[in-house]
C-alpha cells in the first residue's frame, strides 16, 4: 500500500493538525482585541475539515496504516457531527468567554486539539490509536478546565479531572496489555479473530475485559465510576462544561463500540451482563441525585450520567437496532446538551453565572422565546413527544424489548419517570414562578439564532426523526457488523 | 375534503395553527386581538368537523376518512388517521368545547391572554389527534403531547396550590403512559413490525402476555379516566385549574382514558379483559358508591363536581366491562353526556367564582335572589348531574344499569345507588348555594349572567336536553362500531 492510500483516509485529521499548528502561530501575531480572526479561522478550519471528510468518503470500509486506522461510514458521520458540535460550542461560548477574558487563542487551539483527539478515536482500529486519541482529547480537556487560573473551583475541578482521568487511562492501558497478552495483538479485528479461534488463557482475557470496561465506564461517566462528573461539570467554566458534556460523547460512543463490538464481540455475553448493572445503577443514581441539585450544571451532570446509562442499554441489546439506537441516542443527547448549556451561557452576564435553578425563575416573563426554547430542550431530555428525545428513548427501548429484556425496559421507563420530575421543575420555574432578577438578557444575534435553531431542531427532528435514525442504523450496519 | 385538504388533518392542524398565530400576538397589549383570533380559530375548528358528521356512513364499522402516509419508515410508523362512530363523536365534542372554553375565558383571563388561548387551541388539535390516530405511535405522540398544554394551563392560571396539582397531574399520567409505551413496543415486535392499532386487534397473544399488556394499558388509561384508586390527581387538578381548564379536563381529558380502554385494552387483550373484568367492575363500583359518598362531604363546589365526575366515570368503566351492547353504548352516551353536564357545572361554578372569588359552598346562599336566570340554568345542569329522566345523563346511566342487571343483580343494585347519592350531593349543594336568604354582602352584590354567559349556557342546555329526549341521532352513529367492538371482545385472541 502506497503512502497516498494511507494518507487519504486520514486527510481530514491531517488538515486539522496542520491548521491547529498554523492557528497556534498565527494567534501569536494577533493582538488581544483581534482574537475574532482566530475564531473565524477556527470556524473555517471546521468547514474545511467537513469538506475534506465528505470529499474523501468512500462507500466501503477503508483501512490505513496497516489496520491502525479505519475510515468508514460511521466514522464519517460521527466526524461530521463532531465538527458541527464543536462549531456550535464555539458560537455559544464566544460572548461568554469574551466577558470573562477567556476568549484566547489557547482556548481555541485546545478545542481543536480535543477535536483532533476525538476524530482519531472515532477512526481508530487499534488499541494504540484509540489510546492516542483518548489521551489527546483528555489532556486538552484537562487544560481547558484549568484555563481560568484564578478560579479556585475551576482549578480544583481540573485537578480532580486530571487525577481521576489519569487513573482511568491507567486502568484502560492495563486492560489493553492483558488483552495483548491473551491474544498477541492490539488490532481490533485481529483480537476478535483470536478470541473467536479460542484463547488459551481465559482468566487473563476476563481480567483484561474487566479493566477495559472500567476504564471505559470512567470515560463515559457511568456509575460507579461517575464521581468526577458532577464536580467537573460544576467547577469548569460553563463553556468548558459544554464542551466536555457534548461532543466527546460521540467519540466515547465510537470508542465503546469499536472496542466492545469490533474487538470483543465474542465476549458479548460477558460484557453485556456487566453493562446491565452499570446501566441500571447509572439511571438510578443519576436520576435520584439530580433531583437534589440546586445547581443546574450539577443537575445536568447527573442527567448526563443517566443518559449515558440509557445509551448503554442500546449497546446491551446489540444488533443493528441496538447499536443504531445507541448512536442515535448519543447524537440527540449531544444536541440537547449543547442547547441546555448554551442557555445557561446566554443568561449569564459579566461576573454572573446563571447556573442555579433560581436563575431560571420567571424566564417566561423576561423572554418568552428563550423560555420556550428551554422548554423544548427540557421536554426532549425528559423524552416527551413531540420532541426528538422521545424517539431517542423509543428506539433504545425498542431494541431492548426486541432482544427480550422487557423487564429492563420497564426499569428504564420507571427511572425516566423520576427523571421527568427535575426537567419539569425547570419548566415550572420558568413558567410558573416570578423572576428574581429583571436584568435584561443580552443575546447576540449569532447565539440567538443558534439557540432558536437548536430548540426548533429538537422539535423538528421530533416530527421527522426518520432520516437521522436511518443514517445511524446504516452507518452502524456498515461499520460494525459487516466485515 | 375541505378545500382539497383531508378533513381529519384539518381538524387537528387548524386549531394548532391558530394557536401559534394567537401566541404570536405577543403580550397582553394585544389581548383583544388574541381573543378574537382564538375565537375565530375555535369556531373554524368546530366548523371543519361538520363534514365528519354529514359525510359519515353509519352502516359500517370500518374506519372512515382514512389518511395514510409514511412517516418513520424505519419503524414502519405511519401518519395514519381515521374515525369510526366512537371517535368521530368525541372529535365533535372536543372541537365544540374549545369554542365554549374560549368564550368562558373571554373576560376572566387577564394576564397572559395569548398564551392561555393558544394553549387551549393547541390542545384541542392534539386531542383530536388522539381520537383520530390509527397508528399507535402517532397516538402515543398526541397522547403525551396533550400533557404539555394542560401542565401549563393548570400551572399558570390555577389556584394557590397549582404547582403541586400540575406536577401531580403530569407525573401520574406520565407513569401510565410510559408503561403503555413498553406495551406498544412489545406488540410491535409481536406483530412482526407494525404499529397499526387495527393490526394489533388481530394479534394472537398468550394469556400471561395479555394480562401484562392489559395491566400496562390499565395504568395509562385508568389514571386518565380516573379510576379508583389512581384518581387522586383529579380533585387537585380540578380545584386548582382555571374554569376553562376544569371544563376541558372534565369534558375531554377524562374521555380519552375510557376511549383508550375501548380502542386498546378490550380489543387487543380480550381474554385478559374478561379475566380481569371482575377487578374492573369492583373498582368501578367502588368509584360509584364510595366516591359518591366522598362527594357528599365536600365543602368546595369544584371538588364536589370533581368527585362526582369520578363517580360518573365509574359508570363508564362499569358499562365497558360488562361486555354487552347496552352497557357499552350506555357507557359511550354517558361519556358524551358527562362531557356536557360536568362541563356546564364547572362553567356555572366559574360564573360564581369570577364574581365572588370563592368556591366554598359556605360562602354562598340565596344566590337565586340576585341571579334568577343563572339559578335556572344551574338547576337544569344540577338535575342532569343527578340523572333526571329527560336529560342526557339519564339515558346513559339507565342503559348501563340495564346492561348490568343482565350480568348480576347486585352489581346493578350498587350502581343504581348513584341515582340517590348523585341527587343527594348535587341537589344539597344546589340548595345551600342557591336557595335561602342572602347570607353575606358578596352575594348581595352579585349581578346576573350577561349575554355571553347566557349564550354559552343555552347552547349547553340545548344539548343536554336534546340528548336526553331524543338520543337516536347519537346512538345510531355508535351502533355499528359498538357491535364490531363487541365481536372483537367476544373473540378469544389466545394463540391456538
Amino acid at each position: 500500500m502506497n503512502l497516498m492510500a494511507n494518507l487519504i483516509p486520514a486527510a481530514a485529521e491531517i488538515f486539522l493538525l496542520a491548521m491547529v499548528c498554523f492557528i497556534l502561530i498565527a494567534d501569536l501575531m494577533l493582538t488581544k482585541s483581534s482574537k475574532i480572526f482566530t475564531y473565524l479561522l477556527v470556524q473555517l478550519t471546521l468547514l474545511g475539515c467537513s469538506i475534506i471528510t465528505v470529499g474523501t468518503h468512500e462507500n466501503t470500509v477503508v483501512y490505513a496504516f496497516n489496520g491502525m486506522y479505519v475510515d468508514d461510514l460511521m466514522s464519517d458521520v460521527l466526524k461530521m457531527l463532531s465538527y458541527l458540535g464543536m462549531s456550535m460550542v464555539l458560537v455559544y461560548s464566544r460572548q461568554y468567554l469574551m466577558l470573562r477574558g477567556l476568549f484566547t487563542g489557547e482556548f481555541m487551539v485546545l478545542a481543536l486539539f480535543a477535536l483532533l483527539g476525538m476524530n482519531v478515536m472515532i477512526s481508530a482500529n487499534h488499541f494504540l490509536t484509540l489510546y492516542l486519541g483518548l489521551e489527546l482529547l483528555s489532556l486538552s480537556l484537562y487544560a481547558m478546565v484549568a484555563l481560568q487560573r484564578d478560579s479556585a473551583i475551576a482549578t480544583e475541578a481540573a485537578m480532580k479531572y486530571f487525577v481521576l482521568g489519569a487513573l482511568a487511562s491507567g486502568l484502560l492501558l492495563y486492560g489493553m496489555s492483558m488483552l495483548y497478552g491473551a491474544t498477541g495483538t492490539l488490532e481490533l479485528g485481529a483480537i476478535s479473530n483470536a478470541i473467536a479461534n479460542g484463547v488459551q488463557n481465559k482468566s487473563l482475557l476476563a481480567f483484561g475485559l474487566v479493566f477495559i470496561l472500567s476504564g471505559l465506564a470512567f470515560k463515559l461517566g457511568v456509575v460507579p465510576f461517575h464521581m468526577w462528573v458532577p464536580d467537573v461539570y460544576h467547577g469548569a467554566p460553563t463553556a468548558m462544561t459544554m464542551l466536555i458534556g457534548s461532543v466527546p460523547k460521540l467519540a466515547a460512543f465510537a470508542f465503546a463500540t469499536r472496542i466492545l463490538v469490533e474487538g470483543l464481540q465474542s465476549l458479548e455475553h460477558d460484557w453485556s451482563s456487566m453493562l446491565i448493572i452499570l446501566a441500571i445503577a447509572s439511571m438510578a443514581i443519576g436520576n435520584l441525585s439530580a433531583i437534589a441539585q440546586t445547581n443546574l450544571k450539577r443537575m445536568f451532570a447527573y442527567s448526563t450520567i443517566t443518559h449515558m446509562g440509557f445509551m448503554l442499554l442500546g449497546l446491551i441489546s446489540g444488533g443493528i437496532e441496538g447499536y443504531g439506537s445507541a448512536m442515535f441516542y448519543t447524537v440527540i443527547y449531544m444536541m440537547m446538551s449543547l442547547g441546555a448549556f448554551g442557555m445557561i451561557m446566554l443568561l449569564s452576564r459579566a461576573g454572573f453565572e446563571a447556573d442555579t435553578l433560581n436563575d431560571f425563575k420567571g424566564l417566561n416573563q423576561r423572554s418568552p422565546w428563550l423560555a420556550f426554547m428551554m422548554m423544548l430542550l427540557m421536554l426532549s431530555m425528559a423524552g416527551i413527544p413531540p420532541t426528538v428525545g422521545f424517539y431517542a428513548k423509543f428506539s433504545v427501548l425498542n431494541s431492548i424489548i426486541q432482544t427480550g429484556h422487557t423487564w429492563l425496559a420497564i426499569v428504564a421507563v420507571m427511572f425516566s419517570l423520576i427523571g421527568a420530575f427535575y426537567y419539569l421543575r425547570v419548566i415550572k420555574l420558568m413558567y410558573f414562578d416570578a423572576p428574581e432578577s429583571h436584568a435584561p438578557i443580552n443575546v447576540g444575534s449569532d447565539t440567538g439564532l443558534l439557540i432558536s435553531m437548536n430548540g426548533l431542531g429538537v422539535l423538528f427532528l421530533g416530527l421527522m426523526p426518520g432520516s437521522l435514525m436511518s443514517i445511524c442504523a446504516v452507518s452502524v450496519q456498515q461499520s460494525l457488523l459487516l466485515h | 375534503m375541505i378545500f382539497g385538504l383531508p378533513v381529519i388533518s384539518v381538524t387537528i392542524w387548524l386549531p394548532i395553527l391558530f394557536g401559534i398565530l394567537v401566541l404570536a400576538t405577543g403580550d397582553d397589549k394585544n389581548a383583544p386581538l388574541a381573543r378574537l383570533l382564538a375565537l375565530v380559530g375555535s369556531v373554524l375548528g368546530c366548523l371543519v368537523t361538520i363534514p365528519l358528521y354529514t359525510g359519515f356512513d353509519i352502516s359500517t364499522s370500518n374506519m372512515q376518512f382514512v389518511e395514510l402516509h409514511d412517516w418513520i419508515t424505519r419503524f414502519n410508523i405511519h401518519y395514519h388517521l381515521g374515525v369510526d362512530g366512537i371517535s368521530m363523536l368525541f372529535i365533535l365534542l372536543n372541537s365544540f368545547f374549545t369554542v365554549i372554553v374560549v368564550l368562558a375565558g373571554w373576560k376572566v383571563i387577564e394576564k397572559r391572554v395569548a398564551m392561555y388561548m393558544a394553549a387551549f387551541l393547541v390542545m384541542s388539535g392534539i386531542v383530536n389527534g388522539v381520537f383520530a390516530a390509527l397508528d399507535s405511535i402517532l397516538f402515543y405522540v398526541f397522547w403525551e403531547a396533550m400533557l404539555i398544554p394542560m401542565f401549563i394551563i393548570i400551572g399558570i392560571w390555577g389556584g394557590p396550590n397549582r404547582i403541586y396539582a400540575t406536577m401531580k397531574f403530569f407525573l401520574y399520567t406520565l407513569l401510565g403512559s410510559l408503561l403503555m409505551l413498553v406495551a406498544l413496543i412489545y406488540l410491535y415486535n409481536l406483530s412482526g413490525g407494525s404499529f397499526a392499532i387495527l393490526d394489533f386487534h388481530h394479534l394472537a397473544i398468550p394469556m400471561t402476555a395479555q394480562i401484562l399488556i392489559f395491566i400496562a394499558f390499565f395504568f395509562a388509561f385508568a389514571v386518565k379516566v380516573p379510576m379508583f384508586p389512581v384518581h387522586t390527581w383529579l380533585p387537585d387538578a380540578h380545584v386548582e385549574a382555571p374554569t376553562g381548564g376544569s371544563v376541558v379536563l372534565a369534558a375531554i381529558m377524562l374521555k380519552v382514558g375510557a376511549y383508550g380502554f375501548l380502542r386498546f385494552s378490550m380489543p387487543i387483550t380480550p381474554d385478559a379483559s374478561h379475566k380481569l373484568a371482575g377487578v374492573m367492575i369492583a373498582l368501578s363500583l367502588i368509584a360509584i358508591v364510595y366516591i359518591g359518598l366522598v362527594a357528599l362531604m365536600q365543602s368546595d363546589m369544584k371538588k364536589l363536581v370533581a368527585y362526582s365526575s369520578i363517580s360518573h366515570m365509574g359508570f363508564v368503566t362499569l358499562g365497558l366491562f360488562i361486555f354487552n351492547a347496552y352497557g357499552m353504548e350506555g357507557a359511550l352516551l354517558q361519556m358524551l353526556s358527562h362531557g356536557f353536564v360536568a362541563g356546564a357545572l364547572f362553567l356555572c361554578i366559574g360564573v360564581l367564582y369570577d364574581r365572588v372569588h370563592s368556591r366554598q359552598i359556605a360562602d354562598y346562599g340565596g344566590v337565586v335572589n340576585k341571579m334568577p336566570v343563572f339559578a335556572a340554568f344551574f338547576m337544569l345542569f344540577a338535575m342532569a348531574n343527578s340523572g333526571l329522566p329527560g336529560t342526557s345523563a339519564f339515558v346513559g346511566e339507565f342503559m348501563v344499569i340495564m346492561g348490568t342487571i343482565k350480568v348480576n343483580f347486585w352489581y346493578a343494585f350498587a350502581a343504581a345507588t348513584t341515582l340517590i347519592f348523585g341527587a343527594a350531593y348535587t341537589l344539597w349543594m344546589y340548595k345551600r348555594v342557591i336557595f335561602g336568604s342572602v347570607t353575606n354582602h358578596h352575594v348581595e352584590e352579585l349581578t346576573d349572567i350577561n349575554a355571553r354567559e347566557i349564550l354559552i349556557m343555552t347552547i349547553l342546555a340545548v344539548f343536554v336536553l336534546a340528548m336526553g329526549i331524543y338520543p337516536l341521532p347519537v346512538s345510531e352513529i355508535l351502533h355499528a362500531s359498538v357491535n364490531d367492538l363487541l365481536l372483537h371482545v367476544a373473540h378469544s385472541k389466545l394463540p391456538i
